[in-house]
């Protein structure tokens, strides 16, 4: 009679377990998920403002040509790299890696951009121009946050499918390592910092 | 993050279990004051003085339970608001000029660094730079400023004090402490009315006292009667100790909070060095609402020294080791996070 007790206890503690960190794993899958789809929100934002900089710019910057061209380029090519619709699931390390070099190219020509800006003192002195600055560097701002925590919580997703003895349960619950999203771009790790803090202090 | 880092999970939890006992201890402090009314009319209507009617059931202790829970649950679920009209702050919905935007923007931004959702943003016009947050949980949070923040913090610096206040909603600080702030004031304000009809019922004692024949229970009710009264008077004595016993060490959490989020602790060093800077007390920001605060803004010593009665006494930590402890972090953060990929649950 004792043995079968036992055996019962020590099923019902492995199974408790193995519900446990499965809910877990999937919890967690669900929030690297939704935290990609926060980037992606942000990067179409970007994708939208971007026209809006160059066309108001423009006039004033003609012999900038290069410059914003190489923006509208890194545009396209960032709009063409963007994954369409929200994901369910965490994002495949192929789109993950697209979408990093596509979008760090853009950061890189837009923060070259910004900084000519900053050299035409009667440019940012149009009200249009200091609004889409502050426009344009939440938006670059909330890029980086939403992929810091996209990284977190991938990285956390990670470690958790990894780690023993949850690994045992991770293949079961379907996990796969998320990919996270590193800066690859030369350019953009070079973007220098544009500080535009209203108003000198 | 440090193996001695904070745990976020275990401090929502602490906080949690804070806030339930708090709770506890509002509704049976309420029900002591019902017992002692009803034990002082049991004494009173013995023998039969009153024809034979002998006061038993404890109605007043069930009265005063059912008072002590709906004045926590009120407290639970109006008490920022309540914060806030003291304060006088007014929800900023609209931006009106570009630090306003810019203000709204980075709420935006951090809320997406904590992952939470974007909480109400309120401003005071104080030109004194401080700032809080109140709420229940993440869902009902809201951020203070006062005008003064705005006027002399950069966006870096800006960024790092509301990525501070996120830390506080993320941990669930505010539940607790907008909780404590909502009690503190219903006790203060009990204790007001209390006070007041003492003083009536000290101005008819004369005549009862000539009617009273039992020597034994007029010996009694003036040893209980006393203490009880000191419950009513002490009490809001007794739950601002309690505020200043929870508050002190959280805001060093939050400061670490707010590094992780904006991954950028020197900000936050120099905002605080620029809030501390500004010597004039917030005036709009009263004391009920200084723990809950970044920085004190009664500017009280007590918060610049460390031990036991600096630490019973004090709502903040000395500003001089906070400083130092983001200087500590971004020297040390300046590796891991050219890494890119610090671990911790967002």
């Amino acid at each position: 009679m004792a043995p079968i007790v036992v055996g019962v206890a020590v099923v019902a503690v492995f199974g408790l377990y193995f519900v446990t960190a499965y809910n877990r794993i999937v919890g967690m899958r669900n929030q690297v998920a939704n935290a990609w789809n926060q980037i992606d929100v942000q990067l179409k934002r970007r994708h939208d403002l971007i026209p809006n900089l160059v066309e108001t710019v423009k006039g004033a910057m003609s012999h900038e040509r290069e410059t914003l061209e190489a923006v509208i380029a890194a545009r396209g090519r960032a709009v063409a790299a963007a994954p369409a619709g929200a994901s369910s699931g965490p994002p495949s390390a192929d789109v993950v890696r697209q979408t990093a070099a596509a979008e760090g190219a853009l950061s890189g020509a837009l923060g070259r951009l910004l900084a000519v800006v900053e050299a035409y003192p009667q440019l940012k002195a149009l009200e249009n121009v200091s609004s889409l600055q502050e426009e344009i560097t939440s938006t670059e701002n909330k890029i980086t946050f939403a992929r810091q925590l996209y990284n977190d919580q991938a990285t956390a997703y990670n470690t958790t499918q990894q780690e023993f003895p949850a690994n045992m349960v991770a293949g079961s619950a379907g996990a796969v390592p998320a990919e996270l999203w590193a800066i690859a771009d030369a350019a953009e790790r070079e973007a220098p910092k544009v500080d535009l803090a209203l108003g000198a202090r | 993050m440090s193996a001695d880092a904070p745990d976020l999970f275990e401090q929502q939890e602490i906080n949690r279990k804070h806030s339930r006992w708090l709770i506890a201890f509002f509704v049976w402090f309420f029900g002591w004051l019902g017992f002692g009314g009803d034990f002082l009319l049991r004494e009173a209507t013995r023998g039969g003085r009153f024809g034979g009617y002998h006061y038993f059931f404890p109605w007043l202790t069930v009265v005063m339970l059912f008072v002590g829970t709906a004045v926590a649950l009120y407290a639970l679920h109006t008490g920022a608001r309540k914060v806030l009209w003291a304060t006088r702050a007014w929800p900023l919905l609209e931006p009106h000029d570009a630090a306003e935007k810019q203000l709204l923007d980075v709420v935006e931004e951090m809320a997406i660094a904590a992952g939470i959702q974007r909480p109400q943003v309120y401003l005071v016009e104080d030109d004194d730079p401080n700032a809080f947050a109140a709420g229940r949980d993440e869902s009902d949070a809201r951020i203070v400023l006062t005008r003064g923040v705005l006027r002399v913090c950069t966006r870096d610096e800006l960024q790092a004090v509301v990525a501070h206040e996120m830390g506080h909603i993320k941990n669930l600080d505010i539940r607790l402490m907008t909780l404590l702030t909502a009690l503190v004031g219903a006790v203060a304000l009990m204790s007001d009315g209390v006070t007041q009809i003492v003083f009536g019922f000290g101005l008819r004692g004369d005549d009862s006292e000539k009617q009273g024949e039992d020597i034994f229970i007029r010996g009694l009710l003036l040893i209980l009667f006393p203490v009880w009264i000191l419950t009513w008077l002490l009490g809001p004595l007794v739950t601002r100790l309690i505020t200043l016993a929870v508050s002190r060490d959280r805001e060093l959490l939050a400061d670490a909070m707010s590094a992780q989020f904006t991954r950028n602790p020197t900000a936050l060093a120099t905002a605080l060095d620029k809030i501390e800077a500004c010597e004039a007390p917030t005036t709009s920001i009263r004391a009920s609402v200084a723990h809950l605060c970044i920085c004190d803004p009664l500017g009280r010593a007590v918060n610049a020294r460390r031990g036991f009665w600096a630490d019973l006494a004090a709502t903040h930590p000395p500003m001089e080791e906070r400083i130092a402890a983001l200087k500590g972090m971004a020297y040390q953060g300046s590796e891991p996070a050219a890494a890119g990929a610090p671990a911790g649950p967002g």
